[in-house]
């Protein structure tokens, strides 16, 4: 009842004032739509989704680092090279499967003339059993595939539109990178945003111009161990860490220390995050967390400290409202709570104007290209963040105002003013 | 029912004081209408919020319904403040973002124990004033009278002992004055005490008592 009366009359006080109202709202809606917009895009990259929807337990071998005990300066880092990853990550204790795939490499290929980009990238055959890939055509290439050094690949939906016109493409032959390939399997297009499945066309590693990959311990991949459970994490990253110091150093009379690590997502995107030199066995995940925590109050605060001054401007007018509340009966702490439910509605109203203007964002970024193959979308946990932050940007715009205007002396407010 | 001793009320600034009120004794008993007179700022207003508890005493003490005031705690005078007082203003105070049935309830909002019976109870407080027919009004659709009608049924809703009105017919003609007048005047005779400032004399001289107060003490 008593919100029932307090959203009446918010309502109400927004309708008076619509210009106030329409300006407000703006800039809640505009907050909103840029935080949304963020959460949206770490949710669709970060989140376990096809192709990766058993990312939380995924541990990935991104970063190896060379350095010498007597030249602290010496350093070679990259990221692991094959033999590495295929020697000293295999088999890990707590490991349900292992993968070895290449960074995408551009390169063009050419149709009728046409001048095709595309984003290239060799994997084990491990490779399809770790990613759960969507195919619309065919499967994936086995590890037999590897070992056999077949020429197959597995292209995506859009060089299937672009190099076959939008026909069945199973079967038909692709060159690519000066080399031909019998197209094994056509998948759902992934996003850029999944940094690690991410390509149009995917072939065996064994396809390669040459053998050289096989001999290097810094080069070019990428490991990803899918854990057996979330629980058995700790386990790998331990027996991991443990193989270092029988890896041999490529240059002894340079090099003797060696050093890699297996993150799970948010420790990748954390040292990412971070700095290409964070080489630290923490990766810093609480504090990435505690850093974009405070940038989204500090994005937050300039709206709210605009609303807040907006909201103590209206003390004047509503002084004389305040004054008769108390007359009534009203304590500070019920007109502090009034004050506050109305600021609330305001940003929840600006919160879900910010949601339909995220949601128009991210279907711009979808269709616009921006972002190859984005299938961006505002889901639950999308929803869920932009209403703890429209929440958060209430209280925070709010309390100020409400305690300010709940602390006016009733005899002062009736006779419209406040102090 | 109100009882005022010795009360004292000094405005202070850095530089200047004021004394709104010297050693004011009044009392006033259950059902009395007391009237209160005085020219422009000799007090009157500050007297009546000291007796609304809307303002403490510099000095002094405040009796409402035989219970001492002891502490001014929000919550502790809040309390008093819905239970015991209702409030009657020469510029109505209407809430004009609320229709006139939200206005009249607005009382029972801030009582602990809620009422099932609360569209009744406005309606009964409005048929009281004779304005049961503008429950939906908005307060700009009300003619001065009428919003004062309707600030008295907010005034009685919650059943308070004791009615202060400042100036109440103040902003009005003489015969709306002498509706609301008239409404008060039934009011006293169904029982409820009225202290009621005024700068009407023929008001005045229909009440039972008239204090007088000038330069904050009380002349008679």
């Amino acid at each position: 009842m008593k919100l029932a009366s307090y959203l009446k009359i918010a309502f109400r006080v927004l309708m008076r004032r619509k210009f106030f109202t329409l300006i407000s709202l703006f800039g809640i809606a505009f907050t909103m739509v840029v935080l949304i917009t963020g959460v949206a895009l770490f949710e669709n990259s970060y989140s376990p989704h096809r192709p990766e929807s058993r990312s939380d337990r995924f541990l990935t071998i991104w970063r190896a680092r060379m350095t010498s005990s007597e030249h602290p300066g010496r350093e070679w880092s990259s990221n692991p090279g094959y033999k590495f990853l295929d020697r000293f990550a295999r088999d890990l204790p707590g490991a349900e499967n292992f993968t070895i795939h290449s960074e995408p490499e551009q390169i063009a290929v050419f149709k009728d003339g046409r001048k095709i980009p595309m984003m290239f990238k060799r994997t084990d055959g491990a490779f399809w059993e770790v990613m759960d890939f969507d195919f619309l055509e065919g499967g994936p290439y086995s590890q037999a595939d590897e070992a056999n050094r077949n020429f197959v690949a597995v292209i995506n939906e859009a060089t299937r539109d672009l190099y076959f016109g939008g026909q069945p493409a199973l079967g038909e032959t692709i060159e690519i990178d000066g080399q031909r390939f019998r197209v094994a399997g056509v998948v759902r297009n992934v996003a850029e945003y999944r940094v690690f499945p991410y390509a149009d066309a995917w072939a065996p590693i064994s396809t390669q111009k040459t053998d050289l990959y096989r001999d290097r311990l810094m080069g070019s991949y990428y490991g990803t161990v899918l854990a057996e459970s979330r629980a058995a994490i700790p386990g790998i990253k331990q027996a991991f860490k443990a193989r270092f110091k029988d890896v041999p150093s490529p240059r002894p009379d340079r090099y003797d220390i060696f050093l890699s690590f297996t993150d799970t997502y948010l420790e990748a995107w954390a040292r990412e995050f971070s700095s290409w030199n964070n080489w630290e066995e923490d990766a810093g995940v609480t504090r990435m967390i505690l850093i974009a925590a405070g940038l989204v109050l500090l994005f937050m605060l300039l709206p709210a400290v605009n609303l807040i001054n907006l909201n103590v401007s209206r003390i004047m007018e509503r002084a004389s409202e305040i004054g008769v509340r108390k007359a009534f009966g009203a304590t500070s702490r019920a007109l502090t709570w009034q004050f506050l439910t109305e600021n609330l509605a305001l940003t929840l109203l600006g919160g879900l104007a910010g949601l339909v203007g995220a949601w128009l964002v991210l279907t711009w970024i979808n269709v616009s290209g921006f972002i190859p193959y984005a299938r961006l979308h505002v889901n639950f946990t999308v929803f869920a963040a932009a209403l703890a932050l429209s929440t958060l940007f209430g209280v925070l715009s709010g309390v100020y105002p409400a305690w300010r205007m709940s602390k006016t002396h009733p005899a002062t407010a009736l006779k419209g003013g406040a102090r | 029912m109100i009882k005022l001793d010795n009360v004292h009320k000094v405005y202070r600034t850095d530089k200047v004081e004021t004394v709104a009120l010297a050693k004011i004794n009044l009392e006033v008993g259950e059902g009395e209408f007391v009237s209160v007179m005085g020219p422009s700022g000799c007090g009157k207003s500050t007297m009546l919020n000291i007796m609304g508890l809307l303002d403490a005493p510099s000095d002094g003490a405040v009796k409402i319904g035989g219970e001492p005031i002891q502490s001014y705690r929000d919550k502790h005078v809040a309390r008093i403040r819905n239970e015991t007082i209702g409030f009657i203003f020469q510029n109505f105070h209407l809430i004009p973002d609320l229709r006139v049935r939200d206005n009249v309830a607005l009382p029972l909002l801030y009582r602990k124990t809620r009422t099932n019976g609360e569209r009744r109870a406005v309606e009964a407080a409005l048929d009281r004033v004779g304005l049961s027919s503008r429950m939906d009004h908005f307060p700009t659709q009300l003619s001065g009278g009428q919003q004062q009608r309707v600030a008295i049924a907010r005034a009685i809703i919650g059943a308070p002992k004791v009615l202060l009105a400042d100036e109440p017919t103040g902003n009005l003609d003489s015969q709306m004055g002498e509706e609301i007048m008239g409404i008060l005047e039934k009011l006293n005779g169904d029982g409820a005490t009225i202290v009621m400032v005024t700068h009407d004399q023929r008001l005045a001289d229909r009440t039972h008592r008239v204090v007088r107060i000038f330069d904050g003490q009380q002349v008679n």
